[in-house]
Parts: C-alpha cells; sequence; structure tokens
C-alpha cells in the first residue's frame, strides 16, 4: 500500500480577532502588538467599586482630566509588547553585561583618578532614588490609566526604570565600597543641593491623574534629567577627564532615553490632537512641571558640571521645548 | 525583464520586513505558499533598512533579516542601509 502525501493550503477566512478587527481590518493578519493590546481594556461589567476610591470604577478613565472618545488611540510606536519588550531589554542586558567583563578585566575602574571617581559617586548615587520615584509613578500608571496601549508600556517603563536604579547601584558597587549607597542616600535626605529634586519627586508620587503624572515624570523631569546627567555630564564631562568606564556601564540610559522619547512624544502628540481642552490641560501641566522641574535640577547641574551646569540645564529644557513644540503643544 | 525574488518565513519577525518591501517596491507581488512569504519584482528589489524602521518604530540592523530569509534570486547588494536584488551587472 503507498501513501501519498499532499500539501494543501488553507486560508484562514479571519485574519484575527474581532475586536482587533475594529481597529486595523480584517484584510491581513494582525501583528502581535495589536492582538495583545488593541481593546483589551476591560470596560463592562465590574463587580462593585474599591473601597478606597468609591468616587470611581476599578478601570475608570474620568481618573484622567484628559478626555479622549477612544484610549485606544495612544499607541506604541515601538509596538512593545511583553515578548519584543523583554528580547530588546536582554540584548541590552547583554550589552551592559560585556561592558562590565571589558571595564573589570582590564581595571580600568582603578585607572580612573580618585576625584573623578568620587565626582561621579557623589552625583550619581543620590539618582538612585530618583529612578525609584520613576519606577513607583509609572508603575501609578499602569495601575491607575485606562486603556492597554497607554498602560502596558507604562509598565515596562516602571521596570526600566527600575533597570536604570539598578544600573546605577552596580556602578557604585563596582567604583567604591557598598557604603557608597548609603552616602549617596544620606546625600539624598539631607544635603541642600539635592532637596529641590527630592521634593519634587515626592510630590509627583501623589499625584491623582495618571496623565498628570505620566507628564511631570516622564517629559517634564526625564527629558531634562537624562540629557543633563547621562549626555553632559557622564558621556562628556566624566569622560573627558579618564572616566570612560563610567560612561560604558551606564550606556544603557541614553539608549533608553533616546528610544522611550518616541512613545513618550507619541502619547502626548495624540492625546493633545484630540481637542483644545487635552490640548491646553496637557501644555499647562508641562510648562509648570517643566519649570518646577528646572527649578529643581539647577543645584544638580551646579554640582555635577559646575558653573556650566547652568547653559547645560537650559540646554535639555529648551530641547525639551521643542519636543513640546514637535507634539503640538502650544507651550 | 526576469524577476528576482526573495522568500522568508511566513511569521511575526518577518512581517515589517515584507510590508518594508512591498512599500518600497511598487510593483512586487508577494504570493504566500505554506509557511513562507515569496516575493517577486520585475528585475529589481530592494530592502530598505530605513523603511523597516518607521514600521517597526526602532532601530533594526538589516543582518537580522538572515534569521528568517528562506531563499532569494539575482545578483545582491548590500550595504548597512540597504539590500538589494537585481540581475543587472
Amino acid at each position: 500500500m503507498s501513501v501519498d502525501l499532499h500539501t494543501r493550503e488553507i486560508k484562514p477566512l479571519r485574519n484575527t480577532f474581532s475586536h482587533t478587527a475594529k481597529y486595523v481590518g480584517n484584510e491581513k493578519p494582525a501583528s502581535r502588538y495589536q492582538e495583545a493590546t488593541l481593546d483589551t481594556q476591560p470596560t463592562d461589567n465590574f463587580h462593585y467599586r474599591p473601597t478606597w476610591d468609591p468616587e470611581h470604577e476599578i478601570f475608570d478613565a474620568s481618573r484622567s482630566g484628559v478626555k479622549l472618545a477612544d484610549w485606544n488611540v495612544l499607541r506604541d510606536p515601538r509596538q512593545y509588547y511583553y515578548a519584543t519588550w523583554t528580547m530588546a531589554r536582554a540584548r541590552q542586558q547583554d550589552a551592559i553585561e560585556s561592558s562590565y567583563d571589558f571595564v573589570q578585566s582590564r581595571g580600568l575602574v582603578a585607572k580612573m583618578s580618585d576625584a573623578v571617581r568620587s565626582k561621579a559617586c557623589e552625583v550619581l548615587m543620590p539618582l538612585r532614588h530618583v529612578a525609584w520615584g520613576g519606577n513607583m509613578n509609572n508603575s501609578s500608571i499602569g495601575a491607575y490609566g485606562y486603556g492597554t496601549p497607554f498602560t502596558a508600556p507604562a509598565m515596562f517603563h516602571a521596570m526600566d526604570h527600575l533597570g536604570a536604579a539598578q544600573f546605577i547601584t552596580r556602578l557604585g558597587l563596582v567604583l567604591e565600597e557598598p557604603a557608597i549607597l548609603d552616602a549617596g542616600k544620606d546625600d539624598w535626605l539631607t544635603a541642600a543641593c539635592w532637596q529641590p529634586l527630592r521634593h519634587y519627586v515626592e510630590d509627583t508620587l501623589v499625584l491623582q491623574d495618571p496623565f498628570e503624572l505620566f507628564i511631570a515624570q516622564n517629559l517634564a523631569l526625564d527629558a531634562q534629567l537624562y540629557p543633563l546627567i547621562y549626555g553632559n555630564f557622564v558621556d562628556d564631562h566624566i569622560a573627558m577627564q579618564g572616566g570612560t568606564a563610567v560612561s560604558m556601564l551606564l550606556a544603557f540610559m541614553p539608549e533608553w532615553h533616546t528610544e522611550s522619547a518616541r512613545w513618550i512624544d507619541a502619547v502626548v502628540k495624540v492625546a493633545a490632537a484630540e481637542s483644545d481642552g487635552n490640548r491646553q490641560l496637557i501644555s499647562g501641566w508641562v510648562t509648570s512641571w517643566a519649570d518646577r522641574a528646572q527649578a529643581a535640577l539647577t543645584p544638580v547641574a551646579d554640582l555635577a558640571l559646575g558653573s556650566v551646569g547652568v547653559v547645560a540645564l537650559q540646554e535639555a529644557r529648551d530641547a525639551l521645548d521643542l519636543r513640546c513644540k514637535k507634539a503640538g503643544l502650544v507651550a | 525583464m526576469s524577476n528576482v525574488f526573495i522568500a522568508f518565513q511566513d511569521n511575526e519577525d518577518s512581517r515589517p520586513i515584507i510590508e518594508a518591501i512591498l512599500t518600497d517596491n511598487a510593483s512586487a507581488q508577494a504570493t504566500y505558499p505554506t509557511g513562507l512569504v515569496k516575493i517577486d519584482a520585475p528585475g529589481h528589489l530592494v530592502i530598505r533598512r530605513e523603511t523597516i524602521e518607521g514600521l517597526v518604530g526602532r532601530s533594526f540592523d538589516l543582518q537580522q533579516i538572515h534569521v528568517n530569509l528562506v531563499t532569494l534570486s539575482g545578483h545582491i547588494d548590500e550595504d548597512d542601509d540597504e539590500l538589494s536584488l537585481s540581475w543587472s551587472n
């Protein structure tokens, strides 16, 4: 008896779920990002209102002053869902691990001068606590925000902040003894130059509106902090004085900041374009939080870069204003 | 004019590459033999890094296409920014 094998092509009748097709059509297969993200927010038939917030349903768009007819419009241009995000971060982690191997096998830390090493620690160690604030705040956006396209990347962003905090910690342990972490915390809590920034971070921790929190943390603060510290201070100032190792070991931060800025700008742009009310609300938040962040970062810029710190910070602020302008805000 | 073609595994990783090719090559035709996506184009076909990056929203190394590349025909001209197939010299 002989068996004939045939291949037969079977065309699927439906290319994706109908709730996904509502957004992207059924003509071609939807991407995993679209299937994992679009219209997956629970919207109806909630049990009872949370006892800790009886004014709102457990998932409630009215927690934010920003009004959108459909929160699924706030898409992430990077199209991160869990798998793509973890794979991207794993690659970056591997790159940092090999930088650590390189730095440690060649004893590059010992080749740095004591002055540069202690300057790097003095400026960077307290920033662990800023990054932790970023982790808390983005977790909060993920918890109280509305619509998976907005909240899922916020949760990824929260974990990225935690990663940034861990990279700073690890750098401290490579540069100095573990006591340097306590010294950084002590500066964060008591040194005068850190108090305005600590005040800023602690005030954002209790912000109730998830979109305002998104602006205050991800746009107003990070868009000035990251270029100032990881651009001007680490990659220019410290690297020029023989601290290239520090720059190598913190390479994740500027890379991640550039990448995530695309997401942040896209969210702001789409939300502001929906209505004049949104645009004015968001512009107001950006202006007031960015002004405050700039003031809070001024003593930090001075600590890091001396007299040119203010100039570097102003450059970061100008770049932020340009981003806002491109995103269609009136600011 | 003879066709050049390139075929990829039909999966999630290939999707932005296919889309980029179809965007950049107006005369290219995609067919879907089982498990594959085969793109035929008369004479010339180009894959541009920039177009793929626009679709995926992050940086893309053109060498990544080789993970899912199954077969191709045509003379290859390849650099960091684009890979092109053609029958010209």
